[in-house]
């Protein structure tokens, strides 16, 4: 449904932008009908790149997305629109995505001006309505309230139903459990789950690997911008071969167990390395040679549906 | 005991009335123990941190005391807590990542902070390149400005700014939220090694990661809309909780390993009541599948078990 083609970023900083800073380097993934993959990575390692390329919010350096067989960036003002029509984001911070001076249902109403401006009102409450409740909210209490008035929970709940009204069939749902309460976490995590069971597909971008796991079937691990481990959840998480996502299950905090006995090194200033493997210089592989440092190695396949970008893993 | 409280009672003040945010609160810490302090958002966790080292309006102090090693703490006082706070409490706040200060570079700034002090800077130079030693941060950091400095860089320079001193009592404020797991890991690593070099006597850690809580705190107190719901040690906490809230709040954290399609969980049913007007009795009843007609009285905070704290009357009951 969605294919990103050896897509990359590269931010250009520095004063007059003379640096350059590759965000996202050649990374490949496809995405299916009712799929829910999670694109896990520590902060900087470019998963929010990746879901804003999709969503065209930034453009691509070089790659291509393909949706449903059309380049996105091909899109022009009325293609764009029906492809928003299909294809919406749902952001971190559920506070600072709304206008405090206007209530919350503007921006149901922004939504109605833009992409349905035929429609009766009766239809259209009805719409509303039933889009609410499709995200467990009860249309009396949280219509006609200005964003304080609504709890964390809600608000990020708001969001998923505003998406909804579009008829989505896919959503971008960048860390949208992190800034909520325990409890009202699963909520929306089942929300999410729900919605895959009728059929539309999320890339769930987050940086706990528990929620990773919980609602998808494919898990992604990146790096400093490029794809290290990634195929099916459980075998990514069971069997995890690359050094860096053993460091990553290894340093999860976890309520089963308690802390492994695995170093932890500390993220020392990013060094450049724009050629070699981009875990080399925390890598603690004993047997990591001369080509880590002089290429950067591919992703190979280990098992059925799981790949790893790493050939020192392969030989255990 | 290190830190004791007694029915401490702090209010914020607004126009619209008093909020209840710490209401009747009693536990102790012993010495050398990691006490873990989790709830949800706005049940009054940094309140209580924030009235134990610096209590300002709009926060007003109603009644109860705060003992630190045998000695009552002024906490109603801003100024003669001013003896107390840096060198008997300390405090790593929440956001310690922009704590400090961007216009000097940060050996000037602790310099500073110690001349405020009455403290000599060379005479604590020695023990402060010990400290970032031991954090694995460079001694030339102290020749740097905070914007030079990674996230984790800076909370663990912020830890050691914290505890120069040798605080008795250290407050670590949401310390690991803004953290990558591994950076996370690696810091609350950090303040157990500092209880264990006795750095510091004991400590109250601030998370709404009860799972990191899990793997460094001895015990855990779990706050609910300002009032203490339960303590006990770590373990009896996240395996055999007793207060309904703890419960709910455990079982709602997916672990790795738990799939939707295996196993779904289940969030708690409402919200976390306004503490404009908390409501009669047990704070949570509204929300709680096991609440009764006793429940309208408000529970009493007892012992149960040895150092198990419960606030539930059905567990009153059933232990009665």
């Amino acid at each position: 449904m969605l294919k990103l083609d050896k897509i990359s970023k590269v931010y250009s900083t520095g004063t007059f932008g003379g640096k350059l800073l590759p965000a996202v380097v050649d990374v490949s993934f496809d995405i299916g009908e009712g799929e829910v993959v999670s694109l896990i990575g520590e902060s900087g390692s470019g998963k929010s790149t990746i879901g804003k390329m999709i969503l065209r919010l930034i453009t691509i350096s070089s790659g291509k997305i393909i949706f449903n067989g059309i380049d996105i960036s091909t899109f022009k003002k009325n293609t764009l629109k029906s492809y928003y029509k299909e294809v919406q984001g749902v952001f971190q911070d559920p506070f600072s995505s709304y206008n405090p001076i206007f209530k919350a249902d503007k921006i149901f109403t922004i939504i109605r001006q833009e992409f349905f401006p035929k429609m009766k009102d009766k239809e259209w409450e009805e719409k509303v309505d039933s889009s609410l409740k499709a995200v467990g909210l009860n249309p009396d209490q949280v219509l006609n309230k200005f964003p304080h008035q609504l709890s964390g929970g809600q608000l990020q709940r708001f969001l998923i139903a505003r998406a909804l009204l579009l008829d989505i069939k896919f959503l971008v749902a960048d860390e949208i459990i992190s800034m909520l309460d325990a409890s009202t976490r699963v909520d929306v995590l089942n929300l999410l789950a729900e919605l895959k069971s009728r059929g539309l597909s999320i890339l769930f971008i987050t940086h706990d690997l528990s929620l990773g796991y919980y609602i998808s079937e494919k898990a992604i691990i990146l790096y400093r911008g490029s794809v290290v481990e990634m195929g099916n959840t459980e075998k990514v998480y069971s069997n995890s071969l690359h050094p860096y996502t053993k460091m990553l299950m290894a340093s999860v905090p976890r309520l089963d167990k308690k802390w492994e006995e695995v170093e932890v090194e500390l993220k020392a200033k990013q060094i450049e390395n724009t050629i070699g493997c981009v875990y080399y210089d925390r890598c603690r592989v004993p047997d990591k040679d001369a080509g880590c440092a002089g290429s950067r190695p591919p992703l190979i396949k280990v098992e059925q549906d799981h790949f790893v970008a790493c050939k020192h893993c392969m030989k255990e | 005991m290190s830190l004791q409280t007694k029915n401490l009672r702090v209010y914020y003040q607004t126009l619209r009335g008093d909020v209840k945010a710490l209401d009747d609160v009693t536990f102790n810490i012993k010495d050398g123990e990691i006490m873990g302090l989790a709830g949800e958002s706005g049940c009054g966790k940094t309140t209580l941190a924030n009235s134990i080292i610096y209590l300002t309006p709009p926060m007003k102090y109603i009644d109860g005391s705060v003992e630190l090693d045998g000695e009552e703490l002024p906490i109603w006082d801003i100024d003669s807590m001013n003896t107390f706070r840096y060198k008997k409490v300390s405090i790593i706040p929440q956001y310690a990542m922009n704590a400090m200060n961007p216009t000097r570079k940060i050996g000037k700034m602790t310099e500073e902070l110690l001349v405020s002090k009455k403290i000599s800077y060379k005479k604590t130079k020695a023990e402060l390149d010990r400290r970032l030693d031991l954090v694995e941060l460079k001694n030339d950091i102290l020749g740097m400005y905070p914007i030079e400095l990674s996230g984790g860089m800076k909370q663990r320079m912020v830890l050691v700014l914290s505890t120069l001193l040798n605080p008795s009592l250290l407050i670590a404020d949401e310390i690991t939220s803004a953290l990558d797991v591994s950076t996370q890991k690696a810091v609350a690593e950090m303040l157990v090694e500092f209880r264990n070099r006795k750095i510091v006597k004991s400590m109250i850690v601030i998370t709404h990661d009860i799972s990191i809580l899990y793997q460094i705190a001895d015990s855990i107190l779990v706050m609910y809309a300002g009032k203490l719901a339960e303590k006990a040690s770590t373990e009896v906490i996240i395996h055999s909780p007793m207060h309904p809230y703890t419960r709910l709040l455990i079982s709602s954290l997916p672990k790795v390993g738990v799939k939707y399609s295996e196993k779904k969980l289940t969030g708690i049913k409402g919200n976390t009541p306004l503490l404009f007007n908390p409501p009669v009795g047990c704070r949570f009843k509204d929300r709680c599948p096991v609440a009764f007609d006793k429940c309208i009285k408000e529970p009493p905070f007892i012992e149960i078990e040895k150092g198990h704290f419960v606030a539930c009357w059905r567990e009153c009951e059933r232990n009665a």
